[in-house]
């Protein structure tokens, strides 16, 4: 046999001739002679190959490349690109089907690349509704550790050395809450577990408590145990049914397995935990007026000091953490402090959840290390903007919280550097905002709901968070005038200052931030009557231009009769009838509406 | 079953653990997400299309089972199929009338809908 | 039409009553479960919830006014709960609410409808905001609403 450099078979087999394998080699063999590589390479008619419904099918050697559907057309292809030139044809190739094997790894896939899964490690994967699962997944070992091992001081101190601060939004480092509910005199002490999550926008304390209802118990049995408690409570938002029912079936299973109730783990050490269900009220979230929820009274907010960790719920010492913070437990006791300050940044250690939401493309929960940038929240693992339209800024911190703008995308998160850019950690929640989005309209919206949400008992926040969305709403609705900026700063600062409790003093923050990075914005409400967004209504105004071929598509779904015109003529929209609702421009298949 | 010292609780573990493992090796299952975003999206109508497939088919050795929310909320409703000895992989959004196509193809014939996968959980770590 | 509550409902509540006397906080518990047991809370029952706890009527009155989920009138034998909160208000939550009322055939002001099927309110937030907008009926929370799809789901609960 002559040397030759490649081999082409084709196959011949009855199913493969069908569907023209002949054509093929006659065309191959044309192709050749024409390009002067007959001589090195040799067509091959071999018998049928078993595989029918993939044919005409083709196999050039020495590589073994295995092309399916051939067709006479293809042949030219083949012989330019695979014989001289060398490079394979992909899209011939033989596509196996994809196999379990082949699909890519959760940690691979863009959403998960950055992650880092420690609170959220059991979330999606195990059955929350099984103990058993929860103890396979490392469950309770760090409970164990805790109570086999370890004084109450000594939990404190690893407590501390972590360096983790409360996840719920003020960020105060739990070791030292810890330690001072620890050193409170008392026989009667409370482990309390803050799930209500009431930041429009977060989600991940419902997801934590619904997906491993397991790992919330065991971070507050430890806590119980460090601070002394043998009683403890989780507030939980009647509006997650499906939370309570879960935390209510685990604290039974515990209790079964005498993970909860005397002589835990036949320790001298015992602890029962109990489910309150809130009952709508935003500031039941403030660890003051959560606890006077409990006791059955309005929940409103007291002054402090006494802090909780000295005069608590019904007076006794108390100690408050967020759920996200207590799913952190576990894993700390089970890794220990040091493996666990690795993450992280210098004064913010460990991760946090953030659940991305709003204008973005994989809305989710994302855990990643603290001091990431946002920059990589929203564009690497949240996807980016939908649509493709521009990012204006993102939402941090609910409604206490403030605004991030382009410029600051870039800033490492943590605790300290969201503070200096006017905004907050809070609980997490990102609203991702676009180019549509009005930063004066944000702004009134947090306000409506902090003003609807105060309880009433002080007059900084009673009286001006009114005062303050009475202003806003004056913006939005075209009727602001000169220096209602300034008289909303100096009212933002009165209310700072004066308001008794958190939920008061932080609710200037929406205003104070977008009047920082958006300032432009309110001046253009004020000034020009104008929404450079396009969301404000009073100031939106529809005007119809030349690119109008007057097909009266507009003029039939104006609910108000506002446009008239001729057929084939411009056709024009009546201002005084004009409700602004827009329909016209959604459906004008020209393009010629046009909103100012 | 009562837990009364750091033994029992190994002894649990690795019970549950083996239990885990043998279920891998010779069960197929089907687990479908169940937090509220799931459920709001959509996954009970997706479970029932799941259970009514399965007993037209007159399967019955298939575990369906519930999980938490993964968190990825653009995705729900998520399925997950197991086969045995095989990596867990993750679908979505499932639409109750996509159900059939994934038994069919997948936890029968053991061939991924490529159009509506998400990812996979190598076996090792599921 | 309101229905008068049933002799049924009465003995419910004290058995409620009962159970919980002299536990300590049990005033927002038992205002829930009453509320459960009538819809709503009567005054008569806040008199009788009063007197058997031993807590005085006003501070009684204080509580069930400061929570949202507390109702001195009849409700509509479906709530509806209407997410306003962040992700769902910058994703068009006023057009679904809008399309709500629309569907109920509630006027500006008005929550419940005139036959008592629905009551409409609205939420600061569900927890669903990867789903945005979203909506609860009753239990179940539906998400990625459009105007046009709220009115089959509401058919499904008429």
């Amino acid at each position: 046999m002559a040397l030759v450099r490649a081999h082409v078979l084709v196959c011949t087999g009855t199913g493969c001739v069908s569907s023209g394998s002949r054509k093929v080699i006659a065309k191959f063999e044309e192709e050749l002679r024409a390009n002067a590589l007959d001589k090195e390479v040799k067509v091959v008619e071999t018998g049928c190959q078993g595989f029918c419904e993939q044919g005409p099918l083709v196999i050039i050697y020495p590589e073994g490349t295995f092309y399916t559907h051939v067709q006479e057309a293809d042949v030219t292809e083949i012989v330019s690109e695979h014989l001289i030139k060398g490079r394979i044809v992909n899209r011939l190739l033989f596509k196996e089907p994809l196999t379990a094997q082949s699909v890519p790894d959760y940690a691979e896939i863009d959403f998960y690349k950055k992650q880092h899964r420690l609170v959220l490690k059991n979330c999606g994967h195990i059955n929350p509704d099984s103990l058993e699962e929860y103890i396979a997944a490392d469950g309770y070992e760090g409970l164990a550790k805790v109570l086999l091992t370890m004084t109450p001081e000594q939990v404190v101190e690893e407590m501390k050395k972590t360096g983790l601060r409360g996840r719920g939004g003020g960020g105060f480092p739990t070791g030292m809450k810890w330690g001072f509910c620890q050193k409170s005199p008392g026989p009667k002490k409370y482990i309390i577990c803050n799930a209500d999550e009431g930041d429009p926008g977060a989600f991940m304390d419902r997801s934590l408590l619904e997906g491993d209802p397991h790992a919330i118990l065991e971070g507050m049995i430890i806590g119980a145990y460090a601070i002394g408690a043998d009683e403890g409570y989780i507030y939980c938002r009647a509006e997650y049914p499906l939370a309570i029912k879960r935390l209510k079936q685990a604290i039974a299973q515990a209790e079964e397995a005498g993970l909860l109730g005397n002589n835990i783990l036949g320790t001298d050490f015992s602890c029962t935990l109990h489910i309150k269900e809130g009952a709508g009220a935003f500031v039941c979230g403030e660890e003051t007026a959560l606890m006077a929820s409990i006791e059955g009274k309005r929940g409103m907010p007291r002054p402090r000091p006494p802090f909780p960790a000295v005069k608590g719920l019904w007076g006794k010492p108390s100690n408050i953490n967020n759920v996200e913070t207590f799913a952190n437990v576990p894993y700390i006791f089970r890794v220990g402090a040091e493996e666990y300050a690795k993450l992280g940044t210098e004064k913010s250690k460990g991760t946090k959840v953030f659940a991305l939401t709003g204008k973005i493309n994989n809305t989710g929960l994302a855990e990643v290390p603290m001091g990431i940038t946002m920059r990589e929240i929203i564009f690497d693992i949240g996807g980016g903007i939908i649509g493709g339209k521009k990012f204006k800024a993102v939402q941090i911190g609910g409604p206490s919280g403030g605004c991030i703008p382009e410029q600051l995308l870039d800033t490492a998160i943590d605790y300290d550097s969201l503070i200096a850019a006017g905004a907050m950690m809070g609980s997490g929640g990102l609203v991702v905002m676009d180019e549509d989005t009005c930063m004066v309209d944000v702004a009134k919206f947090f306000l409506n709901f902090t003003q609807a949400e105060s309880c009433g008992k002080c007059t900084p926040c009673r009286e001006g968070t009114k005062r303050m969305l009475e202003m806003l709403e004056k913006i939005t609705d075209g009727r602001g005038e000169d220096g209602d900026i300034e008289k909303l700063e100096k009212l933002a600062s009165s209310i700072k200052a004066g308001a008794l409790c958190a939920l008061g003093q932080t609710a200037p923050n929406p205003i104070l931030s977008t009047l920082r990075y958006f300032r432009d914005e309110y001046e253009a409400h004020i000034k020009e009557k104008r929404c450079p967004a396009g969301a404000c209504q009073h100031l939106l105004s529809y005007k119809i231009t030349e690119a109008c071929k007057g097909c009266g598509l507009c003029a039939k779904n104006c609910p108000v009769d506002a446009i008239s015109g001729e057929p084939k003529k411009q056709y024009v929209i009546d201002p005084a009838k004009c409700i602004k609702c827009g329909a016209c421009l959604t459906k004008c298949p020209f393009k010629a509406i046009v909103r100012g | 079953m009562a837990i009364k010292s750091l033994e029992d609780l190994r002894k649990i573990k690795a019970e549950s653990k083996k239990q885990t493992e043998a279920r891998k090796l010779n069960d197929r299952q089907i687990i479908i997400g169940m937090g509220t975003c799931g459920i709001a999206a959509g996954a009970r109508a997706v479970m029932t299309a799941v259970l009514e497939e399965l007993a037209k088919r007159n399967i019955h050795d298939v575990a369906v089972l519930q999980t938490g929310c993964i968190g990825m909320c653009q995705k729900e409703p998520l399925l997950d199929i197991v086969r045995p000895g095989e990596d867990r992989v993750t679908y979505g959004p499932v639409s109750p009338t996509d159900v059939p196509r994934i038994i069919a193809d997948h936890l029968i014939n053991g061939v991924v809908v490529e159009d509506l996968v998400v990812a996979k959980i190598p076996s090792k770590e599921a | 039409m309101v229905e008068k509550a049933s002799e049924k409902q009465w003995e419910q509540l004290a058995e409620l009553l009962g159970k919980y006397r002299g536990t300590k906080g049990s005033v927002i518990p038992v205002l829930q479960q009453a509320q459960e047991i009538f819809g709503y809370l009567p005054k008569d029952v806040l008199i009788e919830i009063s007197n058997k706890l031993e807590v005085p009527i006003s501070q009684i009155f204080g509580v069930v006014t400061f929570y949202a989920q507390f109702h001195l009138e009849p409700r509509g034998k479906n709530i509806v709960r209407s997410c306003q909160g962040t992700a769902c208000h910058v994703r068009g939550a006023k057009g679904v609410l809008n399309a709500i009322r629309q569907k109920l055939g509630l006027e500006e002001g008005q929550v419940t409808t005139p036959d008592l099927k629905f009551t409409l309110e609205t939420v600061a937030c569900i927890g669903a905001c990867g789903l945005a907008p979203v909506f609860m009926v009753n239990d179940d929370t539906h998400g990625r609403l459009t105007p046009e799809s709220v009115g089959p789901i509401l058919d499904k609960y008429a």
